[in-house]
C-alpha cells in the first residue's frame, strides 16, 4: 500500500561542512582548541613573575620540546584551527547577514548579551590583534631591540612602548568578551545542555573569562608601573 | 486612550515598502492589541482606504497566525504572548508605536504586515513527521514512554510556528523552530526509527530555505510566545553531528531490488 | 430529496464491521488515476487528505489559512475521548455510544455514533504512533481523565493544547504526504463555488487569496472539511475566518442543510467586556473538574468576590443537579448560567458573567497541583482579564462555540450530492442536538482516518470515471458565477463595512436564535433578516481590488453568506416545537425550567433544500430510529 520513500539521509547533497550546523561544530571545536591554548599561554606567561631565568628557560623549554618539534606542531595545528574559526565564522557571518535583507526600524535586544552581541566585532579585533602580537612579540617587528631568544627583555621592551601595551589591554577585554559567551556557547553547539548545569556552564565560561582578562593584562600594567623590569 | 502607530505598508512582495502614520484615538486598555487595529481598519475602510493587512485567525495565542514586530519587539514587550493575546493595558497612553513584519529572506513580506511562512511547512515536509501509516498502529499503551521524557516532547510540541524565532534572531536563524520539532519527535519513542535522518533533512532544509544559523544569543527564546527552550537547539545540534558523523553503518550500497 | 441514510444492516456492533466488507475497492493500481479535493485541512481535512493519499489517490487539499497547521482544530484545548478504559473504570465502546446518543439528547443517528465510538480506540493507537505527546503517568502509560459530564474518565490529552498536538500529528502526516508528492497543498486558497457536473461533484472554484486570481480545480469526488459556523453569532470562540461558505455553497448546489439551529453554546467563556470586543476566548472545560461555580444569592450584589460570604453564595449547578454538579453536560450548564444572569445575579461589567472557583480546590489540592493541570489556562486567563485566578475566582459566561448541524451526510460521509463528501464538523452526523466535551476532536479524526479511505473508494469505484475537462460549461458558469458574486461586492461603493453588518447580524441571532428561543423572536429575526440583508447588497463598502491580497473582499464575501445562513437557522429553530439539547425553545419546557422534547413528532434529522434565490427552502425529515437505545428522558439531576 505505502510505498516506500528513500531513508532522507541517502538524499543529501550538502557535505556536512557546509551545513550551517557542521560550520558552527567546526567553530566550536577550533574554538576550544584556541581557547586551550590562550589559557595555557597565559599560565606560561606567569613566568614573567619569576623573573628572566624561568621566563627564557621557559621559551627553551617549548623550542626544544620534542626535539624542536613539538613548537612547530602546536603552530601547525593552532593556525589551522586558527584559519578554520576565522572561515567558519566569516561564512556564517555572511550567510547570517543574506538571511535579513530588510532590517528593523526599532529593534531592542532582550536575552542577547553585550558579549554574543560582539562576538564578529571582536572577533575582527583579535584576528588583528593576533597578527600583530606574532609580529612584534615572536618576529620582532616594531621593536628596535628585538632579541631573538631573549623573551624576558622582549616582553620589557614591548610593553614599555604604551601604545603596545594599550592596544594588547583592549584587545584582552576583546578576547574576554570573546571567550564569555564563546566557552558556554561551544558547549551547546557540541551538543550539551542541560537545565541544571547550564548556569555553571556559563558561570564558568564567565570565570576563565575574567581569569584570562585579569592575568594578561597584569603583564602590561606590571611592566608599565614599572613592578617588572 | 491614544496611540500613534507606524505602521509597515507594502502593496505587494515586488513593491517598495514604507511606514505610515495612524492615530488610534479613544481606544480602551481591556482592547486587545489587534482588536485596537480592527478599530483603526474600520476607519480606514470608511475613509475609502485601504485597511493594514494582517494575519490572524483564532485569537487565542494556538494558531500561530499572527504575528508583527511591535517597537523592536516580535510579538510586542510582553513575554509569552501572542501578538493578538496582547492588550493595550501594555502600553502607556500616548505611546509611539512601530509596527513591521517579520523580517527575514525566508518569509518574504506578501502585503504590509503579512509574510509568506511557507519555508516552515517545507522545513517539516523534509521530515518532521513520524512515518506511520493510518490503520498500522500498534496499541496506544504498547510503548511506555517515561513520563520525563513525554512531557519534555510536549514543552518542544507546544510550538506554534509563529515565526517570531526567526524574526527575534539576530541572525534570521529558524534553529529553534527546526529543533522543536526534531525534539519532539526524538524524544519520543515512536520517533526513533527515523531521528537522525529527521535532523539531517531538516536541517539541510532549513539552510536551503536561506534562514541564517545559531549564534546562540537566546533571542528566539525571549520571543518565543511558548516559552520554548533553546536547550532544544543543543539537543539538534547533537542529534545532527550524530546523524552526519556517525550514521550510515551499512557501507554496501543497495543495488537494483535491493532493500 | 433522497435522504436514504444507508444504514448497513444487522446488529449494531456488526454495521461497521459488515459494511467495511461489502464496500467496494478500488484497484491499487487504479488509485492513483484518481482526484479528489479536500477543502479545509484541520482534522478531518489533514487526516482524510494524508489517508487517502496514503493510500494512493491524487489529492488536492485547500485551505484558507497560510499554512494546513492553523486550522481551528488547533484550538480545542481539552481532550479526546476514547472508549479504552484503560482506568478499568467500566468504559465501553457501548458506553461511550450510549453516553454521546443522550448527550445529543436523541437526536443523532445510533449506527453514525456506534461506529464513531468504535474508532475512537483505533484514534488513540493513531495519534501515539504519529507521535502525539499524550499526557502520561509515571509508570510511562497514557494517562485519561474525566471529561464534561462523562460518568468515567475516558478523555486522552496534552495539556491544554490536545487540538493542537493532534492537528499537528495530522498536520505532519499530510506535510508527509506533499512530500511524497501525493497531495498538493493551495494554502491561502478560499472555495468560492462547487462544480457539479451531470449531478456529480466534479470540482471547485477558488479564490487565490494572495492573487485574487480565481481557479477550477477538477476531480473525481470533492470533500468538504470545511468546519462549523458557529461564527454566524460574530461573537464565538470560532477563529476568525472561520466560515460557512463552502457548506453554503453546496446547499444552494441542492445539498441538504441538517438541523441548522443546532448551535452549541459553551457554557465556560471568558466574558465579553465591551464594544470592541472581536471574539470570544474559551476556558477548556476541564476547569468544571475543579473549579465550583457560582453567583451570589442576591441580585445585583456587587461587592468583591473574597467578600462575599459561603452562606450566600448560591453553588447553583451543585444545587439543581446534585448528581452532575458542576460538570452537568454543556447546554445545561450554559442555559443555567444565562438563567441566574437574567435573574439580575450575574457578575462582573454588564453582570454577563459567572464565577468559577478555585479556592476549595487550592486548599485541598495545593496550588501546585491546580498549576500543574491548569497552568496555562490560567495564565491565558490572566492574561486575557489581568486578574490572578488563583486568587481572584475567574468569570465565565457562556458563548457559542460548536454547530452540531451542517451538510446531511449519509452513513458513508457523502452528502445528497452524489460525490460531495463532508466531514468533522461540517456535517450534521454523530452529535445530535448537543455535543458532549471531547468529542469533537474524535468525530474529525474518525472522519479522516477512518470513515473517508474506506468509503470514498466504495463511490470512486462504483461511478463511471470520465474527465471532465477546463472548459465544460458547468466549470465556466461556476467561474463566471463567482467573477460575479465578487464583482458585485466590490461595486457597491456604500458607506457601512462589513464587520458592521456582521455584528448586527450576530447580535440579533444571539439575541434570538442563541441559548433559548421563543416564536415572537425567532419570527422577528426571521423579518429582520432579509432588511439586513439587503442594506448589506445595498450599502456595502469594501476597500481596495480582487485581483489581490484584500481581507476586507473575505470577509465581505463570508458575511454575504452568513447573512443567508442565519435565516435559514432561524428558520430551522422556529420549525423545531420542542426543546433538545442546545436548541431550547421556551414554550416547550417542564415546570422546573427543563427541556420538554417531543420525541412523537421530532425524533428526526431537519434537512433543508434550497430551492432557489427568494423561494423559502424546503424542509424534509429523516426520521430517527432507535434500535439499541430507550428514548429516556435526559436527566443529570
Amino acid at each position: 500500500m505505502t510505498t516506500a520513500t528513500a531513508p532522507a539521509a541517502l538524499r543529501l547533497k550538502v557535505p556536512y561542512v557546509a551545513s550551517t550546523i557542521g560550520r558552527k561544530v567546526v567553530m566550536a571545536v577550533t574554538g576550544l582548541v584556541l581557547f586551550g591554548f590562550v589559557l595555557v599561554h597565559m599560565i606560561g606567561n606567569l613566568t614573567l613573575y619569576a623573573g628572566p631565568e624561568a621566563m627564557d628557560g621557559y621559551s627553551r623549554f617549548l623550542h626544544t620540546f620534542l626535539h624542536g618539534g613539538g613548537l612547530w606542531i602546536a603552530r601547525v595545528v593552532l593556525l589551522t584551527c586558527a584559519v578554520l574559526h576565522v572561515w567558519s565564522a566569516a561564512s556564517l557571518t555572511l550567510d547570517s547577514w543574506a538571511a535579513r535583507p530588510v532590517g528593523y526600524r526599532l529593534w531592542k535586544a532582550k536575552d542577547s548579551t553585550y558579549a554574543s552581541r560582539t562576538m564578529r566585532w571582536g572577533g575582527v579585533i583579535l584576528f588583528l590583534f593576533i597578527i600583530f602580537h606574532i609580529l612584534n612579540l615572536t618576529l620582532g617587528h616594531f621593536d628596535p631591540g628585538y632579541v631573538p631568544g631573549d623573551v624576558y627583555a622582549n616582553v620589557v621592551h614591548a610593553f614599555r612602548q604604551w601604545p603596545v601595551s594599550v592596544f594588547y589591554i583592549v584587545a584582552m577585554f576583546a578576547l574576554g568578551l570573546h571567550l564569555d559567551h564563546g566557552v558556554w556557547s561551544l558547549f551547546h553547539t557540541l551538543g550539551f545542555s542541560h537545565p541544571r548545569y547550564k548556569r555553571w556552564l556559563r558561570e564558568a565560561a564567565r570565570g576563565f573569562a575574567i581569569l584570562l582578562v585579569v592575568g594578561n593584562c597584569s603583564f602590561p600594567i606590571a611592566v608599565l608601573a614599572g613592578w617588572v623590569r | 486612550m491614544n496611540l500613534t502607530l507606524h505602521v509597515w505598508r507594502q502593496k505587494g512582495p515586488r513593491e517598495r515598502g514604507r511606514f505610515v502614520t495612524y492615530r488610534a484615538t479613544d481606544v480602551s486598555a481591556d482592547m486587545s492589541f489587534l482588536e485596537m487595529l480592527d478599530v483603526v481598519n474600520e476607519g480606514l475602510l470608511l475613509k475609502g482606504e485601504e485597511p493594514i493587512a494582517f494575519d490572524h485567525d483564532c485569537r487565542e495565542g494556538i494558531c500561530g497566525a499572527c504575528g508583527m514586530v511591535i517597537n523592536g519587539r516580535p510579538h510586542g514587550p510582553k513575554a509569552r504572548t501572542t501578538t493578538c493575546q496582547l492588550h493595550l493595558r501594555s502600553f502607556r497612553d500616548g505611546q509611539e508605536l512601530w509596527l513591521e513584519p517579520w523580517r527575514s529572506r525566508a518569509f518574504p513580506v506578501v502585503k504590509d504586515l503579512i509574510v509568506d511562512r511557507g519555508a516552515f511547512d517545507r522545513v517539516i515536509q523534509a521530515g518532521g513527521y513520524i512515518s506511520a501509516a493510518i490503520g498500522s498502529a500498534p496499541d496506544a499503551n504498547a510503548v511506555p514512554i517515561r513520563k520525563e521524557n513525554a512531557d519534555l516532547a510536549m514543552d518542544a510540541a507546544a510550538c506554534i510556528g509563529c515565526g517570531a524565532c526567526v524574526a527575534a534572531c539576530p541572525n534570521g536563524s529558524a534553529m529553534l523552530f527546526t529543533a522543536a520539532k526534531i525534539s519532539h519527535l526524538g524524544l519520543l519513542a515512536q520517533g526513533q526509527p527515523e531521528r537522525y535522518e529527521r535532523a539531517a533533512a531538516m536541517v539541510e532544509t532549513m539552510d536551503a530555505e536561506g534562514f541564517g544559523s545559531c549564534t546562540n544569543h537566546n533571542e528566539c527564546e525571549a520571543a518565543c510566545p511558548k516559552g520554548i527552550s533553546v536547550a532544544f537547539i543543543a539537543r539538534l545540534n547533537a542529534d545532527f553531528v550524530r546523524a552526519r558523523l556517525t550514521e550510515g553503518r551499512r557501507l554496501e550500497q543497495v543495488g537494483e531490488g535491493g532493500v | 430529496m433522497n435522504l436514504d441514510a444507508r444504514i448497513p444492516q444487522g446488529p449494531l456492533e456488526q454495521k461497521w464491521a459488515r459494511h467495511r466488507a461489502e464496500l467496494k475497492l478500488v484497484n491499487p493500481a487504479n488509485k492513483r488515476k484518481y482526484t479528489v479535493l479536500m477543502v479545509g485541512s484541520g482534522l478531518a481535512g489533514a487526516g482524510g487528505a494524508a489517508s487517502m493519499a496514503e493510500l494512493g489517490y491524487e489529492v488536492k487539499c485547500f485551505c484558507y489559512q497560510d499554512s494546513p497547521r492553523r486550522a481551528h482544530s488547533i484550538a480545542a484545548q481539552g481532550g479526546i475521548n476514547a472508549a479504552k478504559n484503560y482506568p478499568n473504570d467500566g468504559d465501553s465502546v457501548y458506553r461511550l455510544f450510549y453516553d454521546t446518543v443522550k448527550g445529543g439528547d436523541f437526536r443523532s443517528r445510533e449506527a453514525n455514533v456506534y461506529r464513531l465510538a468504535e474508532v475512537s480506540v483505533n484514534i488513540i493507537d493513531q495519534c501515539v504512533a504519529l507521535g502525539v505527546p499524550f499526557a502520561r503517568e509515571y509508570g510511562g502509560l497514557l494517562a485519561n481523565r474525566s471529561f464534561g459530564g462523562a460518568q468515567v474518565s475516558r478523555t486522552f490529552y496534552a495539556r491544554g493544547q490536545t487540538g493542537q498536538q493532534l492537528l499537528l500529528g495530522a498536520y505532519q502526516a499530510l506535510e508527509r504526504q506533499v512530500a511524497r508528492g501525493k497531495v498538493e497543498m493551495f494554502p491561502r486558497h478560499e472555495m468560492q463555488e462547487l462544480i457539479v457536473v451531470d449531478g456529480r461533484a466534479r470540482g471547485i472554484v477558488v479564490r487565490d487569496l494572495v492573487t485574487g486570481e480565481l481557479e477550477a480545480h477538477l476531480g473525481d469526488a470533492v470533500c468538504l472539511a470545511t468546519g462549523g459556523y458557529g461564527n454566524v453569532f460574530f461573537l464565538s470562540t470560532n477563529a476568525k475566518g472561520c466560515n460557512t461558505t463552502a457548506i453554503w455553497r453546496a446547499y444552494k448546489h441542492g445539498a441538504g442543510f441538517a438541523n441548522p439551529a443546532f448551535t452549541q453554546i459553551h457554557p465556560t467563556c471568558i466574558p465579553v467586556t465591551g464594544e470592541h470586543q472581536s471574539k470570544l476566548t474559551l476556558m477548556s472545560e476541564s476547569l468544571r473538574n475543579d473549579g465550583r461555580i457560582w453567583v451570589p444569592k442576591k441580585q445585583g450584589d456587587t461587592r468583591p468576590p473574597a467578600e462575599i460570604p459561603e452562606d450566600e453564595r448560591d453553588y447553583y449547578l451543585e444545587r439543581m443537579y446534585p448528581s452532575f454538579g458542576n460538570l452537568a453536560p454543556r447546554d445545561i450548564s450554559s442555559r443555567a448560567a444565562k438563567r441566574v444572569c437574567d435573574e439580575g445575579r450575574g457578575v462582573g461589567p454588564g453582570g454577563q458573567g459567572v464565577y468559577l472557583d478555585f479556592a476549595e480546590a487550592i486548599g485541598r489540592l495545593g496550588e501546585d497541583a491546580i498549576r500543574e493541570k491548569y497552568g496555562n489556562l490560567f495564565e491565558m486567563y490572566e492574561r486575557i482579564t489581568a486578574e490572578n485566578p488563583y486568587k481572584v475566582p475567574m468569570r465565565i459566561y457562556p458563548a457559542s462555540h460548536y454547530t452540531m448541524g451542517g451538510l446531511w451526510v449519509d452513513y458513508n460521509l457523502m452528502s445528497t450530492i452524489p460525490g460531495l463528501f463532508v466531514l468533522g464538523e461540517a456535517n450534521f452526523s454523530d452529535h445530535g442536538a448537543n455535543r458532549l466535551g471531547a468529542s469533537a476532536l474524535m468525530q474529525g479524526l474518525a472522519d479522516g482516518y477512518f470513515v473517508i479511505p474506506y468509503t470514498i473508494g466504495d463511490y470512486l469505484a462504483r461511478t463511471p470515471r470520465h474527465s471532465v475537462s477546463g472548459d465544460h460549461p458547468a466549470v465556466r458558469a461556476a467561474v463566471d458565477a463567482v467573477r460575479a458574486r465578487i464583482a458585485r461586492l466590490m461595486g457597491i461603493k456604500g458607506k457601512r463595512t462589513p464587520t458592521s453588518f456582521y455584528r448586527e447580524l450576530g447580535s440579533l441571532l444571539w439575541e434570538r436564535c442563541g441559548m433559548s428561543r421563543n416564536r415572537a423572536g425567532l419570527e422577528e429575526a426571521l423579518a429582520r433578516i432579509p432588511v439586513l440583508r439587503e442594506a448589506f447588497w445595498r450599502d456595502l463598502t469594501v476597500a481596495g481590488e480582487a485581483g489581490e491580497l484584500n481581507q476586507s473582499l473575505e470577509l465581505a464575501g463570508r458575511v454575504a453568506d452568513f447573512l443567508e445562513l442565519g435565516e435559514l437557522m432561524v428558520r430551522d429553530a422556529l420549525a423545531r416545537e420542542e426543546s433538545c439539547g442546545c436548541h431550547f425553545r421556551e414554550e416547550y419546557q417542564t415546570e422546573d425550567g427543563e427541556a420538554r422534547r417531543d420525541d412523537a413528532r421530532f425524533a428526526h434529522v431537519a434537512v433543508w433544500e434550497y430551492t432557489g434565490e427568494g423561494r423559502a427552502p424546503l424542509r424534509h425529515e429523516e426520521p430517527l430510529t432507535y434500535e439499541s437505545v430507550h428514548l429516556a428522558t435526559r436527566s443529570y439531576k
